[in-house]
Order: structure tokens, then C-alpha cells, then sequence
């Protein structure tokens, strides 16, 4: 067995002028879930099209089980489970004729290998006989799901699983993956909600086609580099506003109810609560705080920026 | 924001054959604030606000937007409502000041108010060398932001987006806030669906549907109490998940 | 191979769901025989005609009788001379003159050929060239029968003249432009749309990620439409002899082997547009443009090659569907066999190779 089920080293792809991708490299482990967190438009998609083997890059290698996404395309195609953005379901077929479509293409059978999409598909078996154009979002999701598990890959291969649909389908995806990521099967997930990356052990930052930062998600945390404060009060957009141009505030961004600040050098609580009173605010409430991914990746945004 | 209500609906049903899309919905969203639209998929938040909008009639139920009959008078909605979704957004192959001219063009704004508000807007969002651009050139992130600007270009009292911020990075779905909070502090009543949980607290008032229901409605803070957890996330997947 | 079969069960699935491709794919074809051969067959019935015999010999006279016998014509004048023609022609209900030459019989039994002329009113064209193929049907037969009982072979050539619109068309030509039509339709339009459509849908990458390999794809997609075409071709012929009396003097195995010849290029030019095209709509419009209308307007379907301008000629002649209709034309009207065909067969067949040839080249193995 390689020592990892994905690498990929120096790729670069362009669409004629557009460069989407540049010089990209990391490694995904055996059985793990790694997170490719980065907005639209940041190369996800063309990413996990050159490693599905539908694209060639313009340089760069890469292999999905020791197989080279370019040479051993067919390998990889047996090895491999896609789900790409936008389901892709036949509308007028029902649940159980997508699954079994999917299953026969793939020389399998439902039954064959049922003990892996049961857990997913005993939510949509109810609904069998309905026709997939006719299914919620979330139940989409979880047929498309079955679909790209059922010939029993090594590799899933997941382009914004979650985008589109509400909280409570995006929660119950990210347990089905830690549950298939028991039975031994690489994951490599692409989205743009950053609360996500948490969910994965790996996680890479991606944006306009570059590969911001490659870790753990809490040892990403744990590098945020300044120290932040959260910061919440009776007038929100005031507050936020004047933080904004406060000087000795690296950033100041809106975080739910309140606000993330980042200080500068050595200012901290203190500094905030006489700017905020100075302001005129009463009954603000400052607290450090740990970074999120979110913050991570808008320092990160910020430091390529400058660039 | 005041306590009048620019949107007053009672009784909102709607179904399509058996399936009630909208059971006997009750709100009312209040003149110049953001109210949060929020709701699971298939909840029906779409058919209600394509109902709103003055695109679908509804089963029975009073409903009055903008002092305008639902019923009878959805042209007047029409002109004075904005409508801007993450699918609709500007048309790629026309520069930014044809697109802005098409839409004026459409509510009838004359040539030299479409002029002084263009030079207004590129001013604001610093980006006059954008004008003559294709849009289809430009960043997701700057389409979202313009088709917003485009969205209430004609000075709506309401307008409606629907999930304007998917895809978008974190820094510019703030920036993208940033318009939203300037365009209610001009006013305009905001009117917006999201699946991101922490845009909800951004919201002054937020209503929750469930399965064609509108399970609560309240301001953030007064729901985290009501069912006492931290944070908006938490609201929603108690509420969506007990169904 | 079963991976194979579940592919073209799926295709089913997706032709016999959408009410549109079903209509499309059946209702067309028979709806626009239907209305060809309504418009036609309350035409030809008790139609009046007059007889100029120049002959009044045992053969004209048995002729004559067996044309009036049948149901379609009603001998209203019987002329005396050449003058009258275009006097009958002006004034009455006339559609049709048949003029037997001097010394019919005679000429007949000498040389054992003798000639009829058959003037109609082609300001009714269809019905014109009906009345005109009827009648020399009628006469065919005669001779037929009469042959069976001679030594000598013997031939009546009857000479067709149409009075007032001679550029006309034989209405033959709609039944062979009709399927050309239609195998085109169906064959190309179909295909290339149902392959644009798995790219719309985004199940395309999921295909080419699939094992399954690209020929698969290509004929898996291919053969639900060979088979469906090939029944709209059956559904042709039966229906254009039913209802025209179009006949099939030919052999039918070569005309139903040339009609798959033909869906099979077809297919292939659908596949290629369907490399080009990336939506449906795409698809359909390059269809409709590219291969629907060059099939109406430059076949020789409707309006006659000779008659156009050069360049169009020029073009004419890189239609498939031109040479399928001489094809068709030649089995089904002339009865003439692959000898005579095989020229034209032999056109399609390249043609088929160059496009098969251009859509594995397009057709990738990958995206972009």
C-alpha cells in the first residue's frame, strides 16, 4: 500500500488566461477526511476533477492510491466513488433505479454491497419508488451519496456535498461520513462553509487556486496569529464600524452575535474597553477568545493580499 | 426601523394538489428592518416568498405587501420590491453599466436619474473602473455585491433575497452585510433567507419555518432564550430536527 | 456486458418517461403521414377524365375500360382532336387527358411497344402526380397480364405531360422525404440531446468516472434510438403503402438495410453534434439547423436540385439525406436492385465513416 491515498504534487491547471489552479500540492492519508475549504471559484471543483482522472493538469502529478490520475485513469475510475457539485441523479428515474443504475455500471448489485449505504439509505428507502426529481434536497443528497458509495470505492471523492442544503442535512452528512470513514475509506470533501472544517482530521484553505494552509484543524487554529477578542454590545453596527478603524485593531469582523477583534502586538482587553467607552458604548462585553477556522482563513485572505 | 408593518400576512395557505406547501402562515415584517427568513429545505420558505413577490397566487389568506393587495394590485408590488437570489444575478455577457441600465430601464427611472445614481454607486463601492467591464469578468464575490446594488437600484421599499451569500468567502459575505445594513439604514426593508446560521443573528428579527410552518419567530436573542441554547445553530436544528 | 445492459435499460427508462421524446419519437412520424395521406386520398376519387383515341383498336378500347373501371376515374369526354385538349383542360372539371397514339395495337404487336400520353392539371400538384401514377399503374397491370399470356414481351410507354406547373414533384417524393425527415429527426436530434442532457445534469462526469468505457457510453446511448428509428422506418413504409399505395417494388430486406445504413449516419452525426453541443439546447438548435433544414430544403425533397443555384447544388451534394432519398426512391418506386444503388451506398457509407471517425476524436475520454 502507498503511504498515502492521495498525493499530489505542483499542479497547476489554467482555463486559457484564468488560472485556477497553482502549484498545488498536499497528501491525504489512508482513511481519513480531508476538508478542501476554500469559496467558489477558489479551484475545488477542478481540483477533484483532475483527481477523478477528467482533467489533465498542465503540470503536476498526482495519484489516488498509487495510481496516476493521468496514465492509469482506468484504475483509478474502478477505485474511485464521485460525487460532483449540482447531485448528478437521472430526475425521472426513481431512488431504487438510480441505485441500481449506479450499482450495474459499476459490475455490482445493491445487495452486494448494501451493508455500506445502508446506514444512509434505510433514510430514503421509504421513498423508493418515488422519482429522484421529486426528492427534498437532503434526501438528494443522501441517494447521490449512495449512489458514489455503492461499487465500494477507496476513495470518495465529494464536491460540495452540503452547499444548498439546511443545517440539519448538512449535520446528518457529516456523521454518515465519520461512520464510513470506519470502514476504511479515504474522503476527500470539498466546501465553502468554513464551520464545517471541524468535522474534518485534515483540512487544506483554498483560494483563487492556492493552497492557503495545509493542517489539523485545531493546529490551524492554534497558528492564528494575533491575539483576538470577542466583543458584543447593545448597537451592533456602530460597534462594529468604529472597530473597524480602530488603530491599534488588526481586524474586526462580525462573528454571529458578536464580534471577532484582533489586536495588535501587545494591546489586548484593556485597550478595547477604553476605545469602546471612549465611543460612547455602555454594557459591552469583551472576552478572549479562540480563533475558528473563519478567522484563520480571513487572516490568511489578508496576509496573501498583501502579498 | 419602526413598528409599522410593511408586510402583513394572515392566514397564508398554499397548496399544490394535497401537498400544503404553506400552512396557515402568520407574520408580519416590520417597515426598514432584516428579517431572517429561515427554514429547512422543502419548508416552503420559496413558495412563500415567490407568493410575496407577486408570482404566485396564494390558496386563501390576506396578504398586503408594500400596502398593496396580494390579490389585486401585484404590479404595484412589483415596482416597488427588489429581488435578488444566488441564481439570478446579473446577465455575464453585458458590461456593468448596460446591466444597470437594463434594470433602471425596466422600473422606468429616466436616463439622467439612472446616471446620477450609477456615478453615486460607483463611488460608494470605489469601483468606477468596473463600469465598462463584462460582468462575466468579474469575481463571484463582486457579482453578489452588484447584483445587490442592481437589486435596489430602483429604490424599493422591500427587497427580497434569497440566499445571496452561498458560496461567497467569509470576507466578502461580510462585505456583503455591510450593503445589507447600509441599504436598511437607508430604509429598505430586508428580506432575507440564508443557510449560513451565523447570518442569522445579523437579522433584527428572524422566523423559523418547519414543514410549511412557522415554528418561531422572534429577535435572535429572545430565541436562544426561549429554548435556551448559545448560539442561532442550536435554535435551528432543535427546531428543524424535532419534526 | 450487463454493465452494458443496465445502460441502455436506463436510456428506455428515459425515452419512455419524457411524454416529449415519446412524441417526437411517434407522434410526428405519424401524424405528418396521416396528414400527407388525408390531403391525398379524398383527392383521388371519381376523378374526370378525358380520352383521345387515335387508335380505336381492341387494345386502346380494353385499356380504356379497365381505367374507368376503377373506382378513382370517370371518363367524362371522349375528344376528337388535339385541338380540344387545351379547351377541356380550361373549361371543364378535366384533370387528366390520355391520348393514344395512331396504330396502338398495331404498333403493339410489331414492335411490341406503343405509346400513351398522359396529360394532367398539374395546378393541383399532388393530385396531378396521383392521378398520373394511378393511371399508369392501371396500365402496368394491363401489361403485366397481358405478358403472361404472350410470347413477346411487350411495353406501353406512357409519355407524362403535366399542363400548367411541369416542374413539378412527384408526391412519391414525400414518402421517402418524410422517413429521411423523420430517421433524421429522431436519429440525430434525439441522441445529441439525450447526451447533452447527462452533460447538463452533471451525470456525464459521473459516467466517465464510471468503469464503463467511452464506446460504451456511445453505443448504449446509440442503441435505443437504432432500434426506435428503425420502427419509425417500418411504421413509414407500412403506412405510406396503406395509405398512398406507395408500393415497395424493390426488395424490402435491401430498402430496410439501406434504411439502417442511413439511421446509423445519422446516429453518428448526432453523436458528433452532441461533442460539440454542451446543453440541450445547443443540441437542438444545431439539429435543427445544421441537419433538419438542409433536409427539407436541399435533398431534393421538396424543392428540385436541378433547379437550384449552383452553389446550392454544390451543397446538395454533401447531404446524406439526397442520396438516401434516390436510394429509397430507386428500391421502392423503380424497383431497381443494390446494383443500381450502390453508388449512392457507398457515398452514405463514407460518410458515416468521417463522421464516426471526427466524434471519437471528439468525444474524450475526459472533460474539457
Amino acid at each position: 500500500m502507498p503511504d498515502y491515498s492521495i498525493i499530489i504534487q505542483n499542479i497547476s491547471k489554467s482555463y486559457g488566461q484564468v488560472k485556477a489552479l497553482t502549484d498545488v500540492s498536499f497528501q491525504v492519508e489512508h482513511s481519513e477526511i480531508f476538508g478542501l475549504i476554500g469559496p467558489d471559484g477558489a479551484g475545488k471543483t477542478t481540483l477533484f476533477r483532475i483527481l477523478t482522472s477528467l482533467l489533465i493538469p498542465d503540470s503536476g502529478v498526482a495519484t489516488v492510491e498509487g495510481f496516476d490520475v493521468v496514465k492509469s485513469y482506468k484504475q483509478i475510475r474502478q477505485i474511485t466513488g464521485y460525487m460532483p457539485g449540482r447531485f448528478s441523479l437521472y430526475y425521472d428515474l426513481t431512488v431504487e433505479e438510480n441505485l441500481n443504475f449506479f450499482a450495474t455500471i459499476f459490475g455490482t448489485t445493491i445487495e452486494e454491497n448494501y451493508h455500506l449505504i445502508r446506514d444512509i439509505y434505510v433514510q430514503i428507502e421509504p421513498f423508493k419508488k418515488r422519482r429522484a426529481g421529486n426528492l427534498s434536497g437532503g434526501m438528494k443528497q443522501k441517494l447521490a451519496l449512495s449512489c458514489a458509495l455503492i461499487h465500494k470505492p477507496k476513495v470518495l471523492v465529494l464536491d460540495e456535498p452540503t452547499t444548498g442544503v439546511d443545517a440539519v442535512s448538512r449535520k446528518e452528512f457529516w456523521e454518515m461520513l465519520a461512520k464510513l470513514k470506519e470502514q476504511d475509506i479515504t474522503i476527500i470533501v470539498s466546501t465553502p462553509y468554513m464551520d464545517e472544517a471541524s468535522l474534518c482530521d485534515h483540512v487544506a484553505l483554498i483560494q483563487k487556486g492556492k493552497i492557503m494552509t495545509i493542517d489539523t484543524p485545531a493546529k490551524i487554529i492554534e497558528a492564528y496569529p494575533d491575539p483576538l477578542y470577542k466583543v458584543s454590545g447593545p448597537n451592533m453596527f456602530n460597534l462594529l464600524n468604529q472597530l473597524r478603524n480602530f488603530p491599534k485593531a488588526k481586524s474586526a469582523h462580525r462573528f454571529g452575535d458578536s464580534i471577532h477583534v484582533a489586536m495588535k502586538g501587545d494591546f489586548g482587553q484593556a485597550e478595547i474597553e477604553d476605545f469602546t467607552k471612549e465611543k460612547g458604548h455602555e454594557e459591552i462585553q469583551v472576552k478572549p477568545v479562540n480563533a475558528t477556522i473563519e478567522d484563520s482563513f480571513m487572516a490568511l485572505m489578508n496576509t496573501n493580499n498583501d502579498k | 426601523m419602526t413598528n409599522k408593518p410593511i408586510i402583513k400576512v394572515e392566514n397564508l395557505v398554499k397548496k399544490f394538489g394535497n401537498f400544503v406547501a404553506n400552512d396557515h402562515l402568520n407574520f408580519e415584517v416590520y417597515e426598514g428592518e432584516i428579517f431572517g427568513f429561515l427554514g429547512a429545505n422543502g419548508a416552503g420558505k420559496t413558495t412563500a416568498i415567490r407568493i410575496l413577490c407577486g408570482l404566485s397566487t396564494p390558496t386563501s389568506g390576506n396578504l398586503n405587501v408594500a400596502g398593496f393587495d396580494i390579490y389585486k394590485q401585484t404590479e404595484l408590488i412589483k415596482r416597488n420590491i427588489g429581488y435578488m437570489s444566488q441564481k439570478f444575478s446579473l446577465y455575464e455577457n453585458l458590461t456593468l453599466k448596460e446591466n444597470i441600465r437594463f434594470y433602471a430601464g425596466i422600473y422606468g427611472l429616466s436616463s439622467k436619474e439612472i446616471n446620477k445614481r450609477m456615478d453615486n454607486l460607483l463611488e460608494t463601492l470605489k469601483i468606477g473602473d468596473l463600469r465598462d467591464k463584462l460582468i462575466g469578468s468579474l469575481p463571484l464575490g463582486w457579482k453578489q455585491k452588484l447584483a445587490f446594488s442592481v437589486a435596489i437600484f430602483h429604490r424599493p421599499r422591500i427587497v427580497f433575497l434569497d440566499e445571496p451569500t452561498g458560496g461567497v468567502d467569509p470576507i466578502t459575505r461580510r462585505q456583503f452585510w455591510d450593503l445589507i445594513y447600509q441599504a436598511a439604514n437607508d430604509g429598505i426593508t430586508i428580506f432575507v433567507t440564508t443557510h449560513y446560521m451565523d447570518e442569522a443573528e445579523y437579522c433584527d428579527r428572524v422566523s423559523i419555518m418547519v414543514d410549511g410552518r412557522i415554528e418561531a419567530l422572534d429577535t435572535p436573542a429572545g430565541l436562544k432564550k426561549t429554548y435556551k441554547v448559545s448560539n442561532m445553530d442550536e435554535v435551528f436544528l432543535k427546531l428543524a430536527r424535532a419534526s | 456486458m450487463k454493465q452494458f445492459l443496465g445502460f441502455i435499460k436506463k436510456e428506455f427508462y428515459h425515452i419512455f418517461r419524457d411524454p416529449r421524446t415519446l412524441l417526437v419519437l411517434f407522434g410526428i412520424p405519424v401524424a405528418q403521414l396521416l396528414i400527407f395521406g388525408y390531403v391525398v386520398t379524398t383527392e383521388v376519387k371519381n376523378i374526370s377524365v378525358a380520352i383521345l383515341d387515335r387508335s380505336k383498336d381492341d387494345v386502346t378500347r380494353e385499356i380504356t375500360q379497365k381505367i374507368i373501371e376503377s373506382d378513382y376515374f370517370t371518363l367524362t369526354q371522349n375528344l376528337q382532336s388535339d385541338t380540344q385538349i387545351e379547351e377541356v383542360f380550361k373549361t371543364g372539371n378535366i384533370k387528366e387527358v390520355i391520348v393514344f397514339e395512331p396504330n396502338f395495337a398495331q404498333k403493339l404487336g410489331r414492335d411490341g411497344t406503343a405509346q400513351i400520353q398522359l396529360i394532367a392539371d398539374a395546378s393541383d400538384a399532388n393530385t396531378a402526380n396521383l392521378i398520373v401514377n394511378y393511371t399508369s399503374a392501371i396500365i402496368s397491370d394491363y401489361v403485366q397480364k397481358q405478358n403472361k399470356l404472350q410470347l413477346m414481351p411487350m411495353q406501353i410507354k406512357p409519355e407524362v405531360r403535366m399542363v400548367f406547373n411541369e416542374s413539378l414533384q412527384s408526391v412519391y417524393m414525400f414518402v421517402p422525404g418524410t422517413m429521411a425527415l423523420i430517421l433524421m429527426l429522431v436519429s440525430a436530434m434525439m441522441t445529441s440531446i439525450s447526451i447533452a442532457r447527462e452533460k447538463e445534469l452533471g451525470t456525464m462526469e459521473v459516467l466517465l468516472v464510471s468503469p464503463l468505457k467511452p464506446a460504451q457510453i456511445i453505443i448504449g446511448k446509440v442503441i435505443p434510438y437504432v432500434a426506435l428509428a428503425f420502427i419509425n422506418a417500418v411504421t413509414i413504409i407500412v403506412l405510406g403503402n396503406l395509405i398512398f399505395g406507395m408500393p415497395v417494388n424493390g426488395s424490402l430486406t435491401l430498402l430496410l438495410a439501406e434504411s439502417l445504413l442511413f439511421i446509423s449516419l445519422a446516429l453518428s452525426l448526432g453523436i458528433l453534434i452532441s461533442t460539440i453541443a454542451k446543453t440541450q439546447q445547443v443540441a437542438m438548435f444545431i439539429s435543427l439547423f445544421a441537419l433538419m433544414l438542409p433536409t427539407i430544403m436541399l435533398s431534393g425533397f421538396i424543392f428540385p436540385i436541378e433547379n437550384m443555384p449552383v452553389v446550392l447544388q454544390m451543397i446538395s451534394h454533401i447531404m446524406p439525406p439526397k442520396y438516401f432519398i434516390i436510394i429509397i426512391k430507386n428500391i421502392m418506386i423503380k424497383g431497381t436492385g443494390f446494383g443500381f444503388v450502390w453508388k449512392e451506398t457507398l457515398v452514405l457509407i463514407a460518410m458515416m465513416m468521417v463522421f464516426i471517425l471526427l466524434s471519437v476524436k471528439k468525444f474524450k475520454i475526459r472533460l474539457q
